[in-house]
Formats: C-alpha cells, sequence, structure tokens
C-alpha cells in the first residue's frame, strides 16, 4: 500500500492542463490503493505554482533547483528514481504529454517497473490495478491489468477527465533535490514558437477541414471553390498538414490549433482524439465521412455518411443558389 | 554516420470496421492491409537523408512475421542498406518494454551513432518503445523529434510539444530518437531501387539467435495483461442526413441556409 505520486507538469511559468486532471482521478484511486494523492513538482522558483495546486486539496511535494529552469528528461529521470526509492510510492501518474513520454519509458527500464501508456481511466479492483486505454486510433477499447509490483507507472491522456474544482488548501513541503549537478548529455537549447500564417484559423467563423480522405492535393479545388462559396477558411488534420495539402499553421488538435468557430465542416477527418481536442469548442459541426464508425461522428450535429467528393460539388452549387 | 531504423509493420484500420476475436483480447487484422507505420515511415526518409548528406549506412530492424518482408524491402528500395527482422512468437508483442527489450537483444553486436524510431505505432499507440530503447541501449534519447541536425558528437533535435511549439535540445551522440511525422516528405522508392532491394541483405533470426531469453521478453515477463477488448460505442446525437449523395448535399446546404450558419 502506498501513495499515488502525481507529477504535475508547467512550461514557461504556468501549470498545465493536465496537472489539475490527473486530481480528477487520483484522490479517489489512491483511496482505494490505501494511500494518499500526492503531487509532485519539480522546476524552478515553483512558490506559486505550488500554492494554485495545492489549493486542489492534495499535499504538494516541490523540489525546486535552478537546475530544472526548463524540463529535461534525463535529469528528471534521475530525481524521480530517487525519489521513487525514497517515497516508494504504489503508483507515479504524469502526463501523457511531449514530457511523460520522453522519460517514463526509461525510468521503467531503469527501475524494472511495469508502464502502461495513455491511460483515459484507472481503477484499483480486487487488489488489481486496471487501466483503460485506446488501440487502433480509438477504434478498440483495452483494459489492461497490471500483474502485482511495488510501483506502478502510468501515464495519463490529455483531456481524457475534466479537472475537478479547487477546494480548501493543502500542505506544501519542499524536499531538497536528489540532483546535485547539471547533467552534460542532454541540453535544453530553447523554446521555438508555432508557426503564423497569413490566416489565424483560431479567428475563424467557419472553417472547412479536410483530412487524409482528400487522398490528393489536386483533390483541393473542389473544396477551395465550396470555402470560397461561404466564406470558409480552410483548415486540416495532422494528416493533411503532414501530406502539405495545407499549411502546418492550419492544423486543427492538440499538436496545432485550438478553434472555434461557428461553423466546423470536417470532411474525410476520422476524428481521432488528438483531433477532436481541437475543434470541440465549435459552435456546430458538420462530419462528412464515409465509415459511420469514425469517431468524427460522436461530436457532430449533422452527419453524412458518404463519399465526401459525391457530396461537396452539389453542396457548393445548392449553397451558391440559396445564398443568390 | 551509422543509423538503425527501427520499423513496424501495422494494419490500416482507418477506414475499416475493426472486430474483436471471440476471445475478447484481440483482434481480427486479416481483412486489414498492412504497410508501414506512418511516423516509422518518416523515420526511414530521414535515415536516408542523413546517408545521403553525411555518408553511412542505414540498417533496418523490424520485429514481425514473415509478410513485414515487403515493408522491409521497401524501406531498402529508399535507400535502407541492410535489414534483420526478428520472427518469433514468444515475444510479448503488446508490452513496448518487451519489445524494446528484443530489440535492444537484436541490436547488439551493431555499431551505431544513431538509432531512430517512429515516434508511436498506430495499432497499439504505445509511444514507449524509442524511449525504453535507450535506455535498455543505455544510451541517450529525445522523443516527438521534428528536426535533425547532426553536429561534431551530437545531435540538435526540435521536440514537438502541445500546441504546435518547438523545444530545441542537444543530446550527444550515440542516441535513440523517436521521429514525429511531417519531419520531412517521405519520397517514393525509385524503380531501380526497388530492383537493388531484392539484392540487399535481410536476416531473419529467432529469439535464439540473437541470445535473448524468451522468458525474459515472453507473457509470463511482461508485468501487464491485456484482459479485455472492446468496441467504444460511438454514441452520436448527430442528425444523419440520408439519401442519395446529392440528396444529402441538398439537406444540408438548406439547414445550414435556413439555421443562419453561413
Ligand atoms: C503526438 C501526436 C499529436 C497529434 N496531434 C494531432 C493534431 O494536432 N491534429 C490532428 O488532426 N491529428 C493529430 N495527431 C494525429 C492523429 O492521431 C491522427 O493520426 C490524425 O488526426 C488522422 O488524420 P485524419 O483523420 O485526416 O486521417 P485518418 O485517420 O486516416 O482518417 C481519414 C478519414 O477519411 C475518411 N475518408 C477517406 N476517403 C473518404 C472520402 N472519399 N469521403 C469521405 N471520407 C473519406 C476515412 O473513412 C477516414 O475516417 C497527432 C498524433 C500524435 C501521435
Ligand atoms: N515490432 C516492432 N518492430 C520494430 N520496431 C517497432 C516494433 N514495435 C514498435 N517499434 C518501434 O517503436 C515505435 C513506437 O512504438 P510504440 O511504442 O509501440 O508506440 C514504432 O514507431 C517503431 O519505430
Amino acid at each position: 500500500m502506498g501513495n499515488v505520486l502525481v507529477l504535475a507538469e508547467h512550461r514557461q511559468g504556468a501549470l498545465r492542463d493536465i496537472s489539475f486532471e490527473m486530481l480528477a482521478v487520483a484522490p479517489g484511486l489512491a483511496g482505494n490503493m490505501g494511500g494518499e494523492a500526492v503531487v509532485l513538482l519539480i522546476g524552478s522558483g515553483m512558490d506559486e505554482m505550488a500554492k494554485k495546486i495545492a489549493g486542489y486539496g492534495v499535499k504538494v511535494m516541490v523540489v525546486d533547483d535552478p537546475l530544472f529552469e526548463n524540463f529535461n528528461a534525463e535529469k528528471y529521470q534521475k530525481v524521480l528514481s530517487a525519489l521513487i526509492d525514497d517515497l516508494k510510492p504504489a503508483l507515479l501518474m504524469t502526463g501523457h504529454t511531449a514530457q511523460g513520454v520522453d522519460f517514463m519509458p526509461a525510468l521503467a527500464v531503469e527501475k524494472k517497473m511495469p508502464l502502461v501508456t495513455e491511460a483515459i481511466g484507472l481503477e484499483y479492483e480486487g487488489d488489481v490495478l486496471k487501466v483503460t486505454r485506446q488501440l487502433y486510433s480509438g477504434k478498440v477499447n483495452a483494459t489492461v491489468a497490471f500483474k502485482p509490483a511495488d510501483t506502478y507507472l502510468v501515464t495519463f491522456r490529455e483531456g481524457a477527465v475534466e479537472a475537478p474544482e479547487s477546494s480548501a488548501g493543502a500542505d506544501v513541503e519542499k524536499i531538497e533535490s536528489p540532483l546535485k549537478e547539471d547533467i552534460p548529455y542532454r541540453k535544453f537549447v530553447e523554446y521555438i514558437e508555432a508557426e503564423v500564417g497569413d490566416v489565424d484559423i483560431t479567428q475563424s467563423d467557419i472553417l472547412i477541414a479536410i483530412g487524409r480522405g482528400l487522398k490528393e492535393d489536386k483533390n483541393l479545388p473542389v473544396i477551395e471553390e465550396l470555402a470560397a462559396a461561404i466564406k470558409a477558411d480552410v483548415a486540416g488534420s495532422r494528416a493533411a498538414t503532414d501530406a502539405g495539402w495545407i499549411p502546418h499553421d492550419r492544423q486543427v488538435g492538440t499538436s496545432g490549433k485550438t478553434v472555434k468557430p461557428k461553423l466546423y465542416i470536417a470532411m474525410g477527418i476520422s476524428g481521432a482524439f488528438q483531433h477532436l481536442a481541437g475543434m470541440k469548442g465549435a459552435k456546430t459541426v458538420v462530419a462528412i465521412n464515409k465509415d459511420p464508425e469514425a469517431p468524427i461522428f460522436t461530436v457532430a450535429d449533422y452527419a453524412i455518411v458518404d463519399d465526401m467528393f459525391k457530396v461537396v460539388p452539389k453542396l457548393a452549387e445548392k449553397l451558391k443558389e440559396l445564398k443568390g | 554516420m551509422k543509423t538503425l531504423v527501427c520499423i513496424k509493420y501495422v494494419p490500416d484500420t482507418s477506414e475499416a470496421e475493426v472486430k474483436v476475436n471471440p476471445d475478447g483480447i484481440s483482434v481480427d487484422d486479416s481483412r486489414f492491409s498492412f504497410d508501414i507505420n506512418d511516423s516509422d515511415n518518416y523515420a526511414v526518409e530521414e535515415s536516408v537523408l542523413i546517408k545521403e548528406a553525411q555518408g553511412g549506412e542505414v540498417t533496418v530492424f523490424s520485429i514481425g512475421p514473415k509478410k513485414s518482408d515487403v515493408m522491409i524491402r521497401m524501406a531498402m528500395a529508399k535507400g535502407c542498406d541492410q535489414a534483420v527482422r526478428v520472427e518469433d512468437d514468444r515475444i510479448a508483442g503488446h508490452d513496448p518494454l518487451m519489445v524494446a527489450k528484443t530489440l535492444a537483444g537484436a541490436i547488439k553486436g551493431h555499431e551505431f551513432d544513431l538509432i531512430m524510431t517512429g515516434c508511436v505505432a498506430v495499432d497499439d499507440g504505445h509511444m514507449a518503445t524509442g524511449a525504453a530503447l535507450a535506455e535498455e541501449l543505455g544510451v541517450n534519447h529525445a522523443t516527438m523529434v521534428k528536426k535533425v541536425e547532426v553536429g561534431d558528437g551530437k545531435v540538435t533535435v526540435h521536440r514537438e510539444l502541445e500546441g504546435g511549439m518547438l523545444e530545441s535540445v542537444e543530446v550527444e551522440l550515440p542516441a535513440v530518437l523517436t521521429i514525429q511525422t511531417g519531419i520531412n516528405e517521405p519520397r517514393y522508392a525509385p524503380i531501380r531501387g526497388i530492383r537493388q532491394a531484392q539484392k540487399k541483405e535481410l536476416k531473419v533470426v529467432s529469439l535464439d539467435d540473437i541470445g535473448v531469453d524468451p522468458d525474459s521478453v515472453g507473457s509470463d515477463a511482461s508485468q501487464v495483461v491485456i484482459e479485455k477488448l472492446y468496441i467504444p460505442e460511438v454514441e452520436s446525437t448527430a442528425e444523419f442526413l440520408e439519401g442519395e449523395p446529392e440528396e444529402k448535399a441538398e439537406k444540408l446546404a438548406s439547414i445550414l441556409v435556413k439555421g443562419g450558419l453561413v
């Protein structure tokens, strides 16, 4: 029996949403595991952030040291390795984020501890820790059970659960950094801000978003014609930007932009979780996809199951006609 | 520069219906078409680009069945020099830590400056194999890489963070990099390359051949068990427009116009 250690995540002076989201899960789970939830913060100049997260009623432990000015997977691994030996948590949980995935697998190998990544749910049942995660880009759910171990490692998906309300404050404890000197073999250099393009899709009223279903860029003109007819901007999924059909700064999703148009028309987009996360804020969603099982339909208001190329030309024609 | 690139043959399920087998813990993949995992395709391209710029060689590593040879030959047609495929039913393929241990075993004895993997396999989606492999081999790593600049004894890479932001990081070689999609434009294999690829060496090995104890990477060694697979309900409250494609288009157009949405 032991505590659930939650590694809070922050960047450029601000805590990231995943830090709070994990608090929707950790305290209850810790109770079932016979311990309590404890948040761990690693960084430099952490007073504000520590206070903020302690405001969610969970104890916070802080490693505050200039060595942790910026994220560094190797340093995090070293600190966590030492802290696991010290604190013997039953579970260490981090975000399934660019940070979490950068050190958790290595930590698992180093400590010979079991790891399950990208959890969307966690349950402790009959002394067994079970994780819900997704396979095949969200088409299949899996319940994965850990075999009994002293410490389990889990990375938790961003946006899978909602953060709880803040509550009464809790204690903040500073702990000495187990890392005494910098490491030479991995160095943080700088941040590079997201690209800005000619159109800022975060401000668009109407977006037509295309995905891999476009197949080739020679199919773009039909889409552009439709866009022109309704004064929409064209955005897309990662598959569409990776393919070079549209510029990178028009990618919607976790590694792209978060958009909130009045109307979002998704065509040939399956609706991977990373995509949905970027367009949840759209007021009305239309989805056109030939696969009736496509997850994009879970967020749609109006749905067409069909070949987009059979629908779009007529749609453009009819819209032009109706709008005069 | 000696580069190793790890690639996986995965089913394309983007347009297909996925069914769970009666055993409840596996998926019926008999009807799927398979291809190289998306990010691995970018890893192959990146390794060939580095070879073209710096000289050296690229060796492909893959764990998988015989049918993956098509993918491996294609990578060789694009410029990879040789390949090792591990085929063994005893590997717990759903556990990235077991996969990493097997890859590490296969890689031992091969010199390398750089190892590239994809950042995530689209079937299991662990996003864990590359960093675990680095630890197994005792070398540095960086994940989710969108740019690689080879320097003297080190690489400077751009790691993809959330929201389109990047982080530039310097890592000493040798190192494992997990490559993210969009880092380059994967080429098509030239006809000449396809012919040459047939003559390149593709070694098929078992766990015994690479000196990995089957008990150390099998389902007994794995600390995780798939208990159940199930299809998540696609709960949609959407209004599905019915009819011929043209009718659907007309219905949608009038909904958009009448609703004042356009
Ligand atoms: C770390 C990370 C970050 C990511 N960030 C993002 C992100 O920010 N944004 C993002 O979008 N993705 C992101 N992804 C990728 C994401 O997981 C998916 O791979 C991607 O969203 C898939 O794009 P898609 O829907 O266009 O392609 P697919 O999933 O391949 O879907 C194509 C769809 O088109 C349909 N289709 C095909 N032909 C037609 C036709 N003629 N008519 C109608 N429908 C058709 C198919 O049925 C299918 O549903 C990220 C992945 C990772 C690992
Ligand atoms: N069976 C395999 N053979 C070779 N490489 C693999 C295999 N499984 C995973 N990988 C590599 O590890 C990466 C990440 O996989 P995963 O951790 O499963 O998401 C993939 O993109 C591949 O480069």
